[in-house]
């Protein structure tokens, strides 16, 4: 049997209500609830990786062999992404790491990919992540609808949570939503045109196949994930599709907004964290055609349902202060350059010399003595032996604030900037950049976690590295 | 073996810029200005000169000072220890002399900020955030010079139990002292007395330090002329002898979870090793003035500490009491320190000699400091916890 047998979610912690986007411009609203807003150091990648680390709580990590990364929203046009991603995540040098790109079906597509790799036995366990940060226009439906988010399931086959049973993938080609490579915005051809010709032909059309070749009926499932571009356009097909509301019911699209990539992937997750054994799940994921997936759920899900997952990454939230705050986390508008030196563009050289170390976040644990520190020290910072130590990973250790301050003169795009010393659970000290965070309620003694985030992006390189923020 | 350079070297020329915006003046000016005054002041002839150190952040070998002071073909060394520049020449300069090697020797150090385009500091060197050595991958915090110490003013808050206003009330106290002082010295950056109040109330830079917190950034140069001291009454009638030269240098507290961020061990160890140099026991009592490096308000409060001027947790009593004033009991940055005299580089630790000496000879003006006795200078580069630490003994008599 091969299947799910991990999953989990990253939602950025900053959401903005989609009325303020409205009110900002003076337009009208595109619906009720609220679209999460990725924090600056965040991207596609980043995201990723928070839904991984939910993924693979418990897991052996030596177990993955593969990575699959899924965006629309890559950092690089050229260069391999998802080998950031595993690196990050501590996978191994065998790992088979690929990057799906350039459609919204990237994620499932990656999933049925990885369900085929292992019925084929060439791999075990394969980390499927699914993430995006689409870029909207100001003041066009897309900047309320959209939102950014990640999810990442493990697919093998032991301990499965939810078989996957098989898909159906069509392929249709029209222009209804892209982005051409040159440009950072998302457009979309006339609203009657896509949905008439394309979303609402081609979900029925891929639907149908794959039920009448298991001889199943609407009713025999209990969640059917659709996605879809916002909740009017997902709630009609659940009804074209005579699917009661409880089965099609969703909180990605409403709390969330569509995450592109990951948003039939997220919207999964959230299926799981619901099911129970027995239960037949349909995803249907829409763009230039439509993958559908059939699953069926075991009594393992109930092993797996400590994931903090859709639920609790929806509740982990807080208002973005303002629509300016938006604008300028993606960038959207110019931003006076603090008075400040330029940062040196980081040495390609030096990021390829200790790219286990920074971006596994590794220390160093003295084999005389014991001592845990960080950075790794080739002479013990306690005992002062020369090269007698091992590696040990701090990226999950439970951190907690030995002293900081919030720094309004450094070049920072949300000032103040916030550096805690931090003590490592184990032993060790470090200063971190702190993201996320309430300056009025960073304190000394306060828990901190580390989160993987871009530091910084400089003649086309973006630096990605650790940070600190309040436990979520 | 360790030797003692005590009454071995004496200073018996100094000049000093005056320290600023000096949006008029190149590096090589501040040089010129520096140099020839304490040339004048020695009574000696540019060629009179065996050897030269030259301090400054930003520079590239001895000719930093051979160039605009045509100091030709004598051996002249560039040092760089930081913010501690200025003492690492004094210390080459003096330890040369001491050797035999020398008998007239130039320390200069400078510093041109001004011409950078922003306020603060920019870095030459790899700010080591986080303990990095290897920062060519360019992952270290998003610090800044005042950042790097707020993080003590942060702690010792937290651990002597002072709320956010107690410990910026004792902060400010610090500063509006040095401004009294700066307002007293015509070659100060900043001449103008401050209230507690404006200080406290300052914009906010790194929470807590505000914007009185900070040192001045300024262009400046200072310069000594160092000879043997059985040598020096023949420059001058008033010369300053050296006592003790201590350096001490750090790195790994800021790796280990047991340092505690409100004291800096470099500085503590840098004083044992003077006072053990020059015969000092009782610091608080035998010192009569000082003059530390008050990059930041936080800095000074634990140098009161570190060089046991005050007990430890205990040094907002002396601040508050007006123990460091101009008249208290131990005077400290009696020219307005880092904080209003300014902070060019490479030239503070030479600037702070220039206050030791200005005073032994009496000719501080309306500063003038009674009884002066015994001189300490304490100079910091790097960041805490990590710190290069120079601390210095001077007085004007043998023994």
């Amino acid at each position: 049997m091969v299947g799910i047998t991990s999953y989990g979610a990253y939602i950025p912690l900053y959401r903005m209500p989609r009325i303020e986007i409205a009110k900002a411009w003076g337009i009208a609203s595109q619906g009720k609830g609220e679209r999460s807003v990725a924090n600056f150091d965040e991207d596609s990648l980043t995201m990723a990786v928070g839904s991984a680390i939910d993924c693979l709580r418990g897991i052996d990590r030596s177990k993955v062999d593969g990575f699959y990364f899924a965006t629309t929203t890559s950092p690089y046009a050229e260069k391999m992404v998802s080998t950031i991603g595993a690196t990050a995540l501590d996978l191994g040098r065998d790992t088979r790491t690929l990057d799906f790109t350039n459609s919204l079906r990237a994620g499932t597509g990656a999933l049925i990919a990885a369900v085929d790799a292992v019925k084929a036995g060439s791999l075990k366990n394969i980390l499927v992540t699914g993430s995006d940060t689409r870029m909207a226009k100001t003041q066009g439906d897309m900047e309320q609808t959209f939102g950014d988010g990640a999810a990442a399931l493990v697919v093998g086959s032991t301990d499965v949570a939810a078989e996957i049973v098989d898909s159906v993938s069509i392929s249709n080609e029209m222009i209804d939503v892209w982005r051409p490579s040159s440009e950072p915005y998302v457009q979309a051809w006339e609203d009657r045109f896509c949905f008439d010709v394309g979303y609402s032909k081609l979900i029925p059309e891929a639907a149908s196949v794959l039920l009448k070749k298991h001889k199943l009926g609407p009713k025999d499932f209990a969640r059917v994930v659709i996605s879809g571009p916002n909740v009017r356009r997902q709630q009609g097909m659940g009804s074209a599709l005579g699917l009661a509301p409880e089965q099609f019911k969703d909180s990605v699209l409403p709390l969330v907004g569509n995450t592109g990539t990951a948003l039939p992937l997220m919207m999964l997750v959230e299926a799981l964290e619901d099911a129970k054994a027995g239960d037949n799940i349909l995803v249907l994921s829409y763009s230039n055609g439509c993958d559908a997936i059939l699953l069926k759920v075991t009594e393992n899900i109930e092993k797996i349902k400590n994931r903090s997952g859709i639920k609790g990454q929806l509740a982990s939230k807080k208002d973005l202060p303002s629509y300016q705050k938006y604008l300028n986390f993606r960038g959207l508008v110019p931003k006076a350059p603090a008075a400040r030196p330029d940062r040196n563009p980081a040495a390609a050289v030096a990021m390829w010399r200790h790219a286990k170390d920074h971006l596994a976040l590794y220390g160093s644990k003295c084999t005389a003595c014991g001592t845990q520190q960080y950075p790794p020290q080739r002479v013990c910072v306690k005992c002062h032996t020369k090269d007698q130590r091992e590696r040990v990973r701090l990226s999950d250790k439970k951190l907690s604030i030995f002293t900081y301050t919030q720094d309004n003169l450094a070049d920072c795009i949300d000032p103040p900037a916030v550096v805690g010393v931090i003590e490592f659970e184990g032993g060790g000290r470090a200063a971190f950049d702190m993201t996320d965070r309430d300056p009025s309620e960073v304190k000394v003694g306060m828990n901190v976690e580390f989160t993987f985030r871009k530091l910084y992006f400089n003649r086309g390189i973006h630096n990605y590295f650790w940070k600190i923020r309040p436990v979520r | 073996m360790v030797g003692s350079i005590k009454d071995r070297v004496a200073i018996v020329g100094m000049g000093c810029t005056k320290f600023g915006e000096r949006w008029d003046a190149s590096a090589e000016d501040l040089i010129v200005e520096a140099a020839y005054e304490a040339y004048e002041d020695a009574g000696i002839d540019p060629k009179d000169i065996n050897a030269a150190w030259v301090g400054t952040l930003w520079g590239l070998t001895g000719m930093s000072a051979s160039k605009p002071l045509k100091l030709n073909y004598i051996p002249i060394t560039r040092v760089e220890n930081g913010c501690a520049t200025g003492s690492e020449a004094i210390r080459n300069a003096a330890y040369s002399i001491a050797a035999g090697i020398n008998d007239i020797v130039l320390a200069i150090g400078f510093e041109k900020l001004k011409d950078q385009g922003y306020s603060g500091l920019d870095l030459p060197f790899t700010a080591s955030g986080g303990g990095l050595m290897d920062d060519a991958a360019g992952i270290a915090p998003t610090t800044t010079a005042p950042a790097m110490f707020a993080v003590m003013a942060t702690k010792y808050f937290e651990r002597y139990g002072l709320s956010p206003e107690e410990g910026k009330r004792m902060l400010a106290r610090i500063s509006y002292k040095s401004h009294k002082n700066g307002a007293l010295n015509p070659k100060a950056h900043f001449q103008r007395e401050i209230t507690i109040e404006q200080a406290m109330n300052a914009p906010m830079i790194s929470w807590p330090l505000g914007l009185f917190d900070c040192c001045g950034v300024s262009d400046g140069a200072a310069a000594a002329i160092l000879v043997r001291a059985d040598k020096a009454k023949d420059f001058r009638k008033d010369p300053m002898y050296l006592k003790a030269l201590q350096i001490s240098i750090g790195g790994e507290n800021r790796l280990r979870d047991d340092y505690d961020y409100t004291h800096i061990e470099e500085i503590y160890q840098s004083g044992i090793a003077a006072y053990k140099e020059a015969g000092v026991t009782k610091p608080r009592e035998e010192i009569g003035m000082a003059e530390v490096h008050d990059c930041f308000s936080i800095t000074e409060a634990v140098f009161m500490e570190d060089l046991q001027f005050s007990p430890r947790g205990k040094v907002r009593e002396d601040i508050e009491s007006g123990f460091f004033d101009l008249d208290g009991g131990l005077p400290v940055q009696p020219d307005g320190g880092l904080k209003c005299f300014g902070h060019p580089i490479g030239a503070s630790g030479i600037r702070m000699l220039y206050e030791m000496y200005t005073q032994l000879q009496g000719r501080a003006g309306k500063r003038q400091i009674k009884n002066p006795k015994l001189g300490l200078t304490s100079n910091l580069g790097g960041e805490p916890p990590g710190c290069c630490i120079s601390t210095f003994l001077v007085g004007g008599k043998l023994g």
